[in-house]
């Protein structure tokens, strides 16, 4: 029986360093979502930093879901 | 099509309708969370994941080329043996369904396929050391990071969020796991329809209706992708309840982060060639979801009784594909129909047990136990 421990190891540490950035990246673009609406009751504060903090981070999580996208169809290799 | 004798023609649709189960059984792995959190409407989810699953099993051409992935000796492999293996996986399949526990549905049909090669010929067709090292190995270790990794993503996505609106958030993490449930829904497409599909092409080829090293003709495709789709669509709810709702109360930034962890498992697991179940990888991620919020918030009991279905899986199938094998191997065409009547008859009768207490999609989310048992209090049954 032959184990690759090296495999195993890289495949826990790239799930769980993909799966961290991933969320705590959407968790700050949800961040500048709830500033923008957080600026409608209380003008002025930030809602263009919001917007482009949200921006950013959304257009990372969308680039790593068509990376997804591409490891998942065949056809794209 | 002078080749498909009585037995093919039935190891096919034995095949088709495994794939149905697959499909039902593992609709949760991808769309639990996003109904228990709301993100998606039951409904909504299942036909989503249907449609993804169809989609995912007619773009990937990496049809499995061995039935088994080396577990089990394939020259030695019959189509009886194919037959009494997925009887075996099928009938485990809605045994674990009635009791709304998510079992794997590939162990299921490994466990199938030993139990009947075992008994058809001999235990040297069964590679052990490959059972450890394909199915074993990857069961312990799959779910164990994908929980982590949800953990450690949960407690970041609160910590990072807990200043901000809570309506907001909810909301934006709500949007998120429609993609993030999508991509489980065809990453399942992708992987399970092709076990189908390649356990019925394997079959052709050994009955000589299609050449050596044949692809799967297109009826197979569509066929094997759309009953995965169709089992996907009817929606195993007992088992979408177990996830969603028994494990552990559910909110949107731990759904997301429990499907995100599954993706990225999935993806890189099958990048690197690991065979892992997908809803092991699933239930490791809700469990690692729950306690990354607060630590008290998992049901053991019900975790418990899950691991406990996922030990037993293997060797269960197994019990029943040696037993539909025996009679298969003694009883020749006569033996495959005598089976095939008492799986379809035990199939219906797990269905009947099942109406007694049902769960659909208007009272899947009212409620976090699945008993077969008629006293459910809270059971609303407004359209059965």
């Amino acid at each position: 029986m032959h184990l690759d421990w090296t495999a195993l190891g890289q495949v826990t540490a790239v799930s769980i360093g993909v799966t961290v950035a991933v969320v705590a990246v959407f968790a700050l673009g949800v961040l500048g979502l709830a500033r923008v609406e957080g600026s409608r009751e209380h003008p002025g504060a930030g809602r263009a930093l919001g917007i482009t903090q949200a921006g950013l981070c959304f257009l990372a999580c969308v680039a790593v879901v068509a990376y997804g996208l591409y490891l998942i169809v065949p056809q794209f290799h | 099509m002078d080749h498909i004798t009585f037995l093919v023609a039935v190891v096919i649709v034995t095949a088709l309708a495994f794939d149905f189960t697959n499909g039902f059984h593992d609709t949760a792995n991808a769309m639990a969370t996003s109904i228990a959190t709301g993100a998606l409407k039951p409904r909504t989810a299942v036909l989503v994941s249907g449609v993804l699953n169809i989609v995912g099993a007619f773009l990937s051409t990496e049809v499995a080329k061995t039935i088994s992935g080396g577990i089990v000796d394939d020259t030695l492999v019959t189509p009886a043996m194919i037959f009494a293996g997925l009887v075996g996986a099928i009938l485990w399949n809605l045994l674990t369904w009635l009791a709304g526990l998510p079992s794997s549905s590939s162990h299921a049909l490994f466990g199938g396929l030993v139990g009947a090669v075992w008994v058809g010929a001999g235990s040297d067709g069964v590679h052990f050391d490959k059972v450890v090292e394909k199915v074993l190995i990857p069961a312990v270790v799959s779910p164990v990071v994908a929980g982590v990794a949800a953990l450690i993503a949960t407690y970041l996505a609160y910590r990072l969020t807990e200043r901000a609106r809570k309506e907001s958030v909810t909301k934006g993490f709500r949007i998120g796991q429609i993609a993030s449930a999508s991509l489980v829904s065809l990453a399942h497409g992708t992987n399970d329809a092709q076990k189908t599909m390649g356990v019925i092409t394997l079959t052709l080829i050994s009955a000589g209706a299609l050449g050596h090293e044949a692809g799967p003709p297109l009826w197979v495709i569509g066929s094997a992708g759309l009953a995965i789709g169709l089992g996907t669509y009817l929606g195993g709810w007992r088992i979408i309840r177990t996830m969603g709702k028994g494990l552990t109360e559910i909110q949107s930034p731990q759904g997301f982060a429990a499907e995100t962890a599954s993706t990225t498992v999935i993806l890189t697991s099958a990048h690197l060639g690991f065979a892992l179940s997908t809803t092991q990888v699933a239930s490791g991620s809700i469990l690692g979801a729950g306690l990354g919020r607060r630590l008290a918030e998992v049901r053991w009991g019900v975790a418990g009784r899950m691991v406990a279905a996922w030990l037993i899986t293997l060797p269960a199938a197994a019990l029943v594909g040696g037993l539909a094998a025996s009679v298969v191997k003694h009883g020749g065409n006569a033996g495959t129909a005598v089976i095939a009547l008492v799986a379809v008859a035990l199939a219906t009768v797990i269905v009947l047990a099942s109406r007694r207490n049902p769960v659909h999609a208007n009272n899947v989310n009212d409620h976090h136990e699945v008993t077969i048992r008629t006293t459910a209090p809270t059971d609303v049954d407004t359209a059965a």
